[in-house]
């Protein structure tokens, strides 16, 4: 089982560890709906060090992430970050990910840390062009600081003007006297910004982080970062997006760059685009009473229609609600279906699947 | 440190049951309610349902998964607490008042199985 560097630090602040993708990460601090409101009203430190980071250069480097990338590469400038997938030829997802442009012969792509090393091989496989690959994962730290309050708290340890790390861009930033690369993205639908830095500096920039952010700023584990990028309609790979889950499915056919470039799984989606997808990832809420969960069968006059992909009881909203692969048209808004929840079917029905609005800073 | 009251009954699936005559309250321990965090719904059985020795009769929802309660004794439901249906987090309160269900029991020797408070003082530790 790994370890991150600030492991100590969480045992310190009393969290509770399980094993996520062979890492020992806090799941809870305090309370997950403390930690959730915490990100939404003020702001969360989170240790996503967990998350792989591959290194991409050489005089091809942009033809090449652009080859195994579904967003457009060539549209970025530098200092950009982009969201997107990797796919199989089927148009099935290898993983998704943040690409970070440092100039034309110079990428990062940021990975799940359940996928490093199937990702780490699928692109070294695929690297046919004139560029090196290598797997920095074990380099690399990293830290999100997201909320309200975040670009107030950071600010406050560094003389760099935060303001000029617009959204989805990135900058290299002395914090507090470690050297650190920034950006302005994150996975919780609030402002805020992802850090990168060594193993070394990571555990003094997360103890000043909380130190200067006071009671403003909270460490927040796994339970509540994931209802938070639930609320937000986020994708979690291996749930809304998968091997057999494509980004059209998904309902993430906005990072896919169909009519730009030529990547892995173009051919497959456009096949899939003009066919139309037989089903997609949608929102339900709950009429009955009870809990969805993921892996739940959905029915419609008893025929089996679709599973839950992720489900919770919103701590923003209180409402129950579930992301769900459903199959059409039964996808429809305001449909009627089925939740059978441990052996009862339960009334449910079709809303929208943001179920909280984001607060990006644009 | 969690909390475990003397002179009840408890199981090595955290649930408590103190007897009151041919009945039993049961509940889940403190222990149990630390474990799962925040209590977002209990799904109640119904007044007369019958319930079995080590079988379900509940799922207690913590914000992140469900859990099964298992039924420490066999007998028949004379009671649901209905105030948990509207107010769960009852259990995280105080989970030997807040009981889930009162049954009138069907065999009491069945209780001879059950943990002392030491015992269970012990499996928690």
């Amino acid at each position: 089982m790994k370890r991150t560097a600030l492991y100590d630090q969480h045992v310190t602040l009393n969290a509770k560890i399980v094993d996520f993708a062979g890492w020992e990460m806090p799941i809870v601090y305090s309370s997950i709906t403390e930690e959730h409101q915490s990100v939404r009203n003020n702001a969360g430190l989170f240790d996503v060090s967990h998350m792989g980071e591959i290194c991409i250069k050489g005089k091809e480097a942009e033809k090449f992430v652009d080859y195994i990338f579904t967003n457009d590469v060539y549209s970025m400038v530098n200092n950009q970050v982009l969201y997107g997938m990797m796919l199989y030829p089927d148009g099935g997802v290898v993983d998704d990910l943040l690409v970070y442009k440092f100039h034309k012969e110079h990428y990062l792509l940021v990975v799940n840390a359940s996928n490093v090393d199937k990702d780490y091989a699928w692109v070294t496989e695929h690297n046919t062009f004139d560029c090196t690959t290598s797997n920095e994962s074990d380099n690399f730290s990293e830290i999100a600081l997201q909320g309200p309050k975040a670009e107030a708290i950071l600010q406050k340890l560094t003389s760099f003007d935060l303001a000029t790390i617009t959204f989805f861009t990135h900058q290299n930033v002395n914090i507090d006297g470690h050297m650190c690369l920034v950006s302005r993205t994150g996975y919780t639908g609030e402002d805020g910004f992802e850090i990168y830095s060594t193993s070394f500096d990571i555990v003094e920039l997360w103890q000043r982080i909380l130190e200067v952010g006071k009671e403003d700023v909270l460490p927040i584990g796994l339970g509540a970062r994931d209802t938070l990028r639930f609320e937000v309609n986020l994708p979690l790979y291996g749930h809304e997006m998968s091997e057999s889950i494509n980004p059209l499915e998904a309902g993430y056919g906005f990072w896919v760059a169909l009519e730009a470039g030529d990547f892995i799984g173009k051919d497959a989606l456009r096949k899939v685009k003009e066919a139309g997808t037989k089903r997609r990832v949608c929102g339900l809420t709950l009429i009955d009473k009870g809990i969805m969960r993921e892996g739940y069968e959905v029915y419609h006059n008893n025929q089996l229609v679709g599973h839950v992909t992720t489900g919770y009881k919103a701590p923003s909203t209180d409402q129950v609600v579930a992301l769900a692969i459903v199959d059409k048209p039964y996808d429809k808004l305001g449909t009627e279906l089925e939740v059978d929840i441990r052996g009862k079917r339960k009334k449910a029905v079709v809303i929208k699947k943001k179920f909280y609005s984001k607060n990006y800073k644009k | 440190m969690s909390k475990v009251v003397n002179g009840l009954y408890y199981t090595n699936t955290h649930e408590w049951v103190k007897v009151e005559d041919e009945f039993a309250y049961i509940g889940i321990t403190d222990y149990a309610q630390h474990s799962l965090g925040e209590i977002v719904f209990v799904e109640l059985p119904e007044e007369e349902d019958s319930v079995e020795l080590g079988v379900e009769f509940s799922a207690i929802e913590s914000v992140k998964a469900a859990s099964d309660v298992l039924s420490p004794v066999s007998g028949t439901i004379v009671l649901v607490n209905d105030d948990l249906e509207d107010s769960p987090e009852l259990i995280n309160e105080d989970p030997y008042e807040n009981w889930i269900i009162k049954v009138e029991l069907e065999d009491k020797s069945e209780l001879n199985s059950l943990l002392s408070a030491d015992e269970y003082k012990e499996i928690i530790e």
